[in-house]
Order: structure tokens, then C-alpha cells, then sequence
């Protein structure tokens, strides 16, 4: 979109060869990067085989279930090819090589907040949490680089018996509950990188909710990556027992780096009989991130799973959270939202997976697109033979910032039998002309104005995020569209 | 119906009965031809043989029955005479081809003489007379949605097909009927329909394919359209083939400034039937109308694959596939809509719609959108649901039986896309070889 020739300014022709010389011309990358000097007392070097993995596995002191666990996921790492036949090509520029899979400073997670490196604070002071708030945001798990550095929320919750720790910690101490759902959701031949996870995964939140509790507050997590080439690949598990209800909730946030960085974890998430788990997602990676992420839920009987995924950054994101519909009259519902900028691919999307009657799940995604941004939306939605009342609703809208700016729909949906309804929409648009006009006419910008009617765009999901998410999530989009207009 | 084969005993093999000595005793069929359409031949031959079937994990592919297609047990079709009634509509001229050669006599000029000009006759003619025309336009587009392989096939072993070529500002006042017929277990045919329309010309044309006897047949075919500046195609192609045929369709329409093509694909036949339809909107006003409708009964698959590329600014394109599912059979619907870089104001759309009429009918959507530019209005939809209840208790509420019901409220999801067409006569046509096959169609 481009403003009336404005003479104290650039001539559009300059612009365009400005634009042709640095295609991110006008966008500030270093804004909101950040930086600091880390030591690590164990580093499993680079480069992937099986002397990586026992190093991980003899690190964290692991049964030898989990260290075979890992072997396997190795195996079947090796021999799974990249699913470029469907996927993009940028793909193949991971170095696999090139990767650290394992870096930690040997810290024992944290229990108050005075015992939290100042570092870290410091950290958390970039991301824009004041200290009263920090405080207030009761459950803040954070994860610094693979270990978790601090929480303080499981006192409070583990009174009510539920089960919050770290990857390590729930696989040591509670075998006998997380044993029986680990790997279940998401086998580790699902794909290529949830095997990868399977063998190199550490950090992450396994969570326990016992029957009939009702977590007040939600849980959260920050993520980060913060050493060059050092990939993440946490491993959440979330199991809600009968009738429990639990909202955990995820932010990222990275340093930029001159080479890519990996980030490929795995969720899974077990909503039993009358079960609610809501997990929300906001994610900014810096745009040199591979982001490639494999979430799923199983949702039993009259539970229900809600996806809430905001991705915004990273060079390429490829997550498609999905919900497998087992149990009657479950429900499935993925919100998403992505936002790609120049030199970022947003590959997001949806799977409902109906595997019993009268199950409901219902997908609304919006993407941006700015600059050369590119946001893909890719869906499925199965409904097997012999189900009935099933139904299924899918919207997907693109909003399209500048001439070159992308979006791509691939959705698949297959539906068996007379009794079940599923329907699909689309659309493509662009920001209205008339309504930036009308802003600009009363004082703002022709960048506020854009700022204003892209958030407006997705303000009916972001209405649904927890306030400092949505506050959190306006402020992004607020500078990812500065310097986009004109 | 007999028993079909089961498709685990059919062979894999790339070539299956297309083997080289096949081909060979073609070309000597071929007769006198020019060089280069030799060269072709031959070289679409080389081409066939060196790709692989499709396999499983190819996208382009994706939930089609993989282990269904197979090219054994065909041969080339040998010459035979029977006799099917052609289309039911009043036209301005009729060509039939029966088992790829057209029969004698079959060339006929309907009620009313051909405005001068007009060209309505075979490829093997057109070879002779117009060469240069059925060089620049015969199989000239890209093969974009999967089946290269086969639209290779059809280019080495096709042995004639229509050719009609209107100059420019004629219009032609009534349909131009062809008529391409398999007979006889086994036979392979390769029916083959180019429509040439210049400058401001309109035409119509209907293209019906059926089989003489209920054996398994090869149809491998395909129909090119070309809307130059200001033309107007209407394009009907009623596919009836026997239920035990496999049978490919490529179609390839190119639409350049203002023209407009209307293409409707009726498809009834075949025991697992692909359709692939390209349109290329080349130029500002260009319109291309996509529609389809589809009866799957029994185990037959349907197999729809789509393409509307926009290659400039302020065009446009609208797609309507509807299918309505019986018994076992399965649909597979996959459009794409992409809009390159500099289309800017392109204006498409694309629905499916699936009608499920019983517990076991499976249907696919894929509706795929590439966006390369910003100012458009693209956007596209998929349903699959069973009759409306509401609409059904309504007509039972006002005394009509629910069969009868169920049956008007089918028809009625048929018209929406019948209505689009500007003929009255085609209309009816149509309609009542759907209402023939919905009505008294084979049920198991």
C-alpha cells in the first residue's frame, strides 16, 4: 500500500530502490533484540549421534527406559526423510550438524525469586514485565535455554495436588503417572522432528491435575533461546484428570543471530472424562529461528482442548496444532494468529482428528502478511466412517499489507458418511483504503492507521487471550508494522 | 454389475499394456502425417515411459486410490460400429468418433448451414489442412496438476479427435456436438477436443463420452480450449463411461483479454475417474466459470483437480464443483487458486459442495489459495453435509413423502449449477441424464 507522494520525503521511486537494495529497508530488525554472556557447565557440543544422546540422558540422570526411549527416536530420526514433497524447501537449509543439542548451567530449578540470577531478571525486564507484575503473574516457569530457572507456583498448586516440574524432574519422580501418556499423543515417529525432539528433549513442563481440580490461576512458562546455534526442544506433557480444568500458557521470546537456530518441541496434552485444558501460546523468535513444532491433544469424553497460537517471528514456523477427538461429545477449538514480516514464513495451522460421535471442533485462523512476508494456512479435518453428529467449522482469513506480500490455504478435509457437517471458509483481503483514509483524516498516521486496522483485524481473538497476552500481542504488531507503510 | 477384478492383482508396471512394440504398431497406423507431429509422438512416448506412477506421498495425489490406477490389460481400440444415440440437443453440427476413429458419416451438419469459415473437423484432417494452427495450440499448456504422465500417454497414442476452429467475429448459432465412443473389453481410447475461437467469435460446444458395452475400457483424453480476444466458449463435457472404466480427463483453458469460457463437467462413468482443469486467465477482462457436477454411486472415486492461475490484473475466475455422494463412493476435490504477483484486482472463487446421501460416502476437499498479490478478492469454501433436515421437514410438512423429498431437494442442489447456464436446451439435457442416472442408476 503506498501514501500519496509525500515531497518532504523519499520519491516512491527511491523508495522502491531502497526496497530493491535491502528488502527490509525502513524495518528496524535490531528492535527489541537483546543479548547477554552466558556460561554453561554442560554443553553436548555440536552435531547429533548417539554419544549426544547418552550425554543428555547421563546428564539428567535417566532411567534406562527414557535413555532407550531416545535411541529409538534417533533411529527413527535418521530414517525419515524431510517432508519437503508437501513442505517448503528452506527446510532443507537446517544444518543438523551445526546444532547444539544440549546446554545447560547445571542450575537446580529455582524456588523463590530472590534465588533467581539477576541475569535472568534482567532478561525478563527486556520482555517488559514490571517487577510487581512479575510477582503477580503467579506460575511463572521459566525456561532459561533447557533448564527450567524459576518457578514458584507449584507450592501454591501442589496444596490443591497438582503435579508441576520440569521434563527431568516428572519423568524421575512420578513415573507411574507420566509414563503411561509420554510419547502417547504424539508418537515419536509422527514426523521427522517430533522424533528429533524424542531424542535430544529436555526442559518443558510436565503437569498433572488431579480429579475435579480446578487450577485458579494459570500456569505460565517463558522460553528462550539464547546461545548461537544451540537448538531447544522442550517436551511438555499436560495430563487434566476427570472433571480438572487447567490454563497453561507459553511466551517466547529470542535474541537475534546471524545463523539459524532450531527450535522443535513437542506438547501433548490428555483432557479426560469432562477435562478442560486451555493452552495458549504467543511467540516472537527471532527471524532466524526454525520453529518446527508438533502439539496435539486427546480429548475424552465431554472434555475439551482449546489451541490459542500466536506466532509471530521466526524465519520459518511450521506448527499445526491439532486435537484428536476420542471421547463423546468432546470439543476442539484452535484460535490462531500469525503475523509474517519480511524474510518469514508463517506455515501455521489446524487438525481435527473426529474419532467419536457428536464431537465438535471448530478452527479460526488469521494470518498478516507484510512486506515479503509469507503466512500459510494449513488444515486438516478428518471425520471417519460410521460417526454421527459430528461437526466441524474452519475459517481462515489473510489479511495482505503490501503488494508482495503472500498467503497460501491448503486445507484437507475428508468426511465419511450423511450425519456429520463440515464447512470451510476463506477469504483474502486487503486493509480497507477507506478506513485508513478516514483514520488519517482525523490526526493519525498513515502507520498508526495501519496499525489500528490490523489489529482490528484480529481484535475478535485477541479479545480471547489473558489481558497481558493481548497487551503484550498489540505491542508486537505495533512494531512489526512500523516502517510498513509507504 | 460383474465382478471387477480385484485391485490387488493388477499389476504396477509404468507402461502396462503401452509397451514399445504397442507403440510402434501405432505410429504405423499413424498413416501420412507431417514430421514434427511424428517427433512428437514420439518423444511424448519417451517421456510416459520414463515417469512413474504416481505414488502415495505424491501431494498432487493425495487421497486418490493409488493402487487402482493401472495401465494393464488395455489394448489400443480396434475400429467398430456401434450405435449410441447422440446428445439430445439440437445442434449446429455433430462428429463422432467411435474407438478413436471417426465414423463415416458421422460428420454431419446439424439444422442449419455453418456461417463461412467455421472449421469442424478431425485432428487428421486439421494435420493436412491447417497445420500450423494445430501446432501452436495442440497440447501446448502446462501440465500443472499431476498427471503428466498420462497426458503424455494421450499425446503418443492418440490417433484423432475434433478440431473446431472459429474465425475471428463468427458466431456459431447452435452447439457443435462430438461424440467419442469406446467399444468392445479392454479397449483404450484417447479422445481428443481442441476448440480454436479468434477475436469476438462465440461457440459452444458439447463433448460426450460413453462406452458401447458395460466392460473395463482406458479412456485417457483430453480437451484444450482457446478464448482469444473478446471470444466466448461455452464448454459442456458429459462423461458417461462404463462402471468398470478408469478413465483421465485433461483440460486446459486459456483465456485472454475479455473472453470468457464456461465449462461444465457432468460426470457420471468410470470406476475411478480423474478430471484435471486448468485455466490460465492470461489478460485484463478474462473470465473463466468453472463448474462441475458430479453423481458417485457405489464404489466409484471421482477424482477433481483444479487450477486457476491468474497471470494479470483485473481478472477473474469462479469455480462450483458439486458433488452428491451414494453408497460406497468416494470424492476428491482439489482446487488451487494462485494469484501471481502482478494480478493485482483478480477476483476468484472457488466452492465445493458435497451432498452426502449415505453412511458410507467419503469426500475430500483440498481448496488451496496462492496469494502473491494484495489488492484481490479471492475467496473459497467446502461443505459436505446430508440434506438439510429443516428443508425436508418443511416439504413433508406440506405432504410430499420423504423419498420424494430427498429426491427434490438433490435435483434442487443440481440446478444451482444447471441454472448457470444460458441454454435452455442444454439445460434439459443435462438434467435429465442426471435424473436417468440418479433415478434408475444401479443400486447395490
Amino acid at each position: 500500500m503506498k501514501s500519496a507522494p509525500d515531497t518532504d520525503t523519499l520519491s516512491d521511486r527511491e523508495i522502491e530502490e531502497a526496497n530493491a537494495a535491502n528488502p527490509v529497508a525502513g524495518i528496524d530488525q535490531t528492535r527489541g533484540d537483546f543479548k547477554y554472556e552466558m556460561s554453561y557447565e554442560f554443553d553436548a557440543g555440536t552435531g547429533l549421534n548417539e554419544k549426544t544422546v547418552d550425554y543428555i540422558s547421563g546428564v539428567k540422570k535417566e532411567a534406562s527406559w527414557i535413555r532407550d526411549f531416545r535411541h529409538n527416536a534417533l533411529k527413527i530420526f535418521r530414517s525419515k526423510p524431510m517432508p519437503t514433497h508437501w513442505a517448503t524447501k528452506d527446510l532443507e537449509n537446517i544444518n543438523f550438524d551445526k546444532i547444539r543439542y544440549y546446554l545447560s548451567q547445571g542450575q537446580k530449578p529455582k524456588r523463590t525469586w530472590d534465588e533467581v540470577p539477576d541475569d535472568i531478571k534482567h532478561t525478563f525486564e527486556r520482555l517488559g514485565i514490571p517487577e510487581q507484575e512479575r510477582k503477580y503473574l503467579a506460575g511463572v516457569e521459566a525456561q532459561f535455554d533447557s533448564e527450567a530457572a524459576y518457578s514458584n507456583i507449584k507450592d501454591v498448586v501442589s496444596k490443591q495436588g497438582v503435579i508441576f516440574a520440569n521434563s527431568t524432574e516428572a519423568l524421575r519422580e512420578h513415573p507411574e503417572i507420566f509414563r503411561k501418556f509420554f510419547g502417547k499423543v504424539i508418537p515419536t515417529g509422527d514426523n521427522k522432528f517430533s522424533a528429533l525432539n524424542s531424542a535430544v528433549f529436555s526442559g518443558g513442563s510436565f503437569i498433572y491435575v488431579p480429579k475435579g481440580v480446578k487450577v485458579a490461576q494459570p500456569l505460565q512458562a517463558y522460553f528462550r533461546i539464547n546461545a548461537e546455534n544451540f537448538g531447544q526442544f522442550e517436551r511438555t506433557l499436560i495430563i487434566a484428570d476427570e472433571g480438572a480444568e487447567v490454563v497453561y500458557m507459553e511466551g517466547c521470546t529470542a535474541p537475534k543471530f546471524s545463523t539459524s537456530t532450531l527450535h522443535s518441541a513437542v506438547v501433548e496434552l490428555v483432557a479426560l472424562k469432562g477435562a478442560k485444558i486451555q493452552y495458549i501460546t504467543v511467540q516472537n523468535w527471532a527471524n532466524n529461528v526454525f520453529n518446527l513444532v508438533t502439539k496435539r491433544g486427546v480429548a475424552h469424553e465431554e472434555a475439551e482442548i482449546k489451541w490459542i497460537d500466536c506466532n509471530i517471528g521466526s524465519r520459518l514456523t511450521m506448527k499445526y496444532p491439532g486435537v484428536v477427538l476420542k471421547g463423546r461429545k468432546s470439543r476442539g477449538e484452535v484460535i490462531s494468529i500469525a503475523l509474517a514480516n519480511d524474510g518469514q514464513h508463517q506455515d501455521t495451522g489446524a487438525k481435527m482428528i473426529h474419532a467419536a460421535d457428536e464431537t465438535t471442533s471448530n478452527i479460526v485462523a488469521k494470518s498478516i502478511s507484510v512486506g515479503q512476508g509469507r503466512s500459510t494456512y494449513r488444515g486438516q479435518v478428518h471425520i471417519p466412517k460410521h460417526l454421527k453428529g459430528c461437526k466441524n467449522n474452519t475459517e481462515c482469513d489473510a489479511l495482505l499489507i503490501n503488494t508482495n506480500s503472500r498467503t497460501d490455504t491448503y486445507p484437507a478435509i475428508t468426511v465419511r458418511g450423511d450425519r456429520n457437517y463440515v464447512q470451510h471458509e476463506a477469504s483474502v483481503s486487503k486493509v480497507n483504503e477507506e478506513m485508513i483514509f478516514y483514520m488519517q483524516q482525523r490526526g493519525l498516521t498513515e502507520g498508526q492507521a495501519m496499525s489500528l486496522a490490523v489489529n482490528g483485524f484480529i481484535n475478535d481473538l485477541a479479545r480471547q487471550f489473558p489481558m497481558e497476552y493481548s497487551v503484550e500481542l498489540k505491542r508486537l504488531i505495533d512494531l512489526e508494522m512500523e516502517g510498513s507503510v509507504g | 454389475m460383474s465382478a471387477p477384478s480385484p485391485l490387488s492383482v493388477l499389476s504396477h508396471s509404468p507402461i502396462g499394456s503401452f509397451a514399445p512394440d504397442v507403440f510402434a504398431s501405432h505410429l504405423a497406423s499413424v498413416g501420412v502425417a507431417p514430421a514434427w507431429w511424428l517427433e512428437r509422438k514420439r518423444a511424448a512416448y519417451e517421456k510416459f515411459a520414463a515417469l512413474p506412477l504416481p505414488k502415495r506421498t505424491d501431494e498432487s495425489w493425495r487421497f486418490s486410490n493409488i493402487l487402482g490406477l493401472t495401465l494393464d490389460r488395455f489394448a489400443l481400440a480396434a475400429p467398430a460400429k456401434p450405435s449410441l444415440a447422440p446428445f439430445p440437443v439440437p445442434h449446429a453440427a455433430s462428429l463422432t468418433f467411435v474407438n478413436n476413429r471417426a465414423i463415416e458419416g458421422g460428420q454431419k451438419h446439424g439444422w442449419m448451414e455453418l456461417p463461412a469459415g467455421v472449421v469442424i473437423t478431425t485432428i487428421g484432417e486439421a494435420l493436412a489442412k491447417f497445420p500450423d494452427l494445430l501446432r501452436s495450440h495442440f497440447m501446448a499448456q502446462p501440465q500443472k496438476l499431476g498427471s503428466g504422465k498420462f497426458a503424455a500417454l494421450h499425446t503418443a497414442f492418440l490417433h484423432d479427435g475434433a478440431f473446431i476452429y472459429v474465425p475471428r467475429g463468427v458466431e456459431v448459432p447452435a452447439p457443435i456436438v462430438i461424440t467419442h465412443i469406446a467399444a468392445g473389453p479392454g479397449a483404450a481410447v484417447f479422445p481428443h477436443t481442441l476448440v480454436i475461437a479468434e477475436e469476438n467469435s462465440k461457440v459452444s460446444v458439447v463433448d460426450t463420452f460413453a462406452s458401447a458395452d458395460a466392460t473395463p475400457q482406458f479412456a485417457c483424453g483430453a480437451n484444450d480450449l482457446y478464448a482469444s480476444h473478446g471470444a466466448q466458449i461455452t464448454y459442456i463435457g458429459a462423461q458417461a463411461w462404463s462402471r468398470e472404466t478408469m478413465s483421465f480427463q485433461f483440460n486446459s483453458t486459456v483465456v485472454r483479454r475479455d473472453a470468457r469460457v464456461q465449462s461444465l463437467n457432468l460426470h457420471l462413468g468410470g470406476r475411478q475417474a480423474r478430471h484435471e482443469s486448468l485455466s490460465q486467465l492470461q489478460a485484463p477482462g478474462a473470465f473463466s466459470e468453472m463448474l462441475a457436477l458430479t453423481v458417485a454411486d457405489q464404489t466409484q472415486e471421482f477424482d477433481q483437480r483444479t487450477l486457476q492461475i491468474h497471470q494479470a490484473a483485473n481478472t477473474k475466475s469462479d469455480l462450483l464443483y458439486k458433488n452428491a455422494l451414494r453408497d460406497q463412493a468416494k470424492t476428491i476435490f482439489s482446487g488451487l487458486i494462485i494469484v501471481d504477483p502482478d494480478a493485482q484486482k483478480t477476483d476468484a472463487y472457488q466452492s465445493n459442495r458435497n451432498l452426502m446421501l449415505s453412511e458410507e460416502a467419503e469426500a475430500n476437499s483440498l481448496p488451496g489459495l496462492e496469494i502473491q498479490a494484495n489488492d484481490v478478492r479471492c475467496t473459497h469454501g467446502a461443505t459436505s453435509s446430508r440434506i438439510d433436515p429443516e428443508q425436508e421437514f418443511y416439504l413433508q410438512s406440506r405432504g410430499i413423502r420423504k423419498e420424494m423429498a430427498d429426491e427434490l431437494l438433490t435435483f434442487g442442489f443440481f440446478e444451482e449449477v444447471l441454472n448457470r447456464l444460458a441454454s435452455d436446451e442444454l439445460h434439459a439435457s443435462l438434467r435429465t441424464m442426471i435424473q436417468t442416472q440418479f433415478t434408475k442408476g444401479p443400486r447395490v
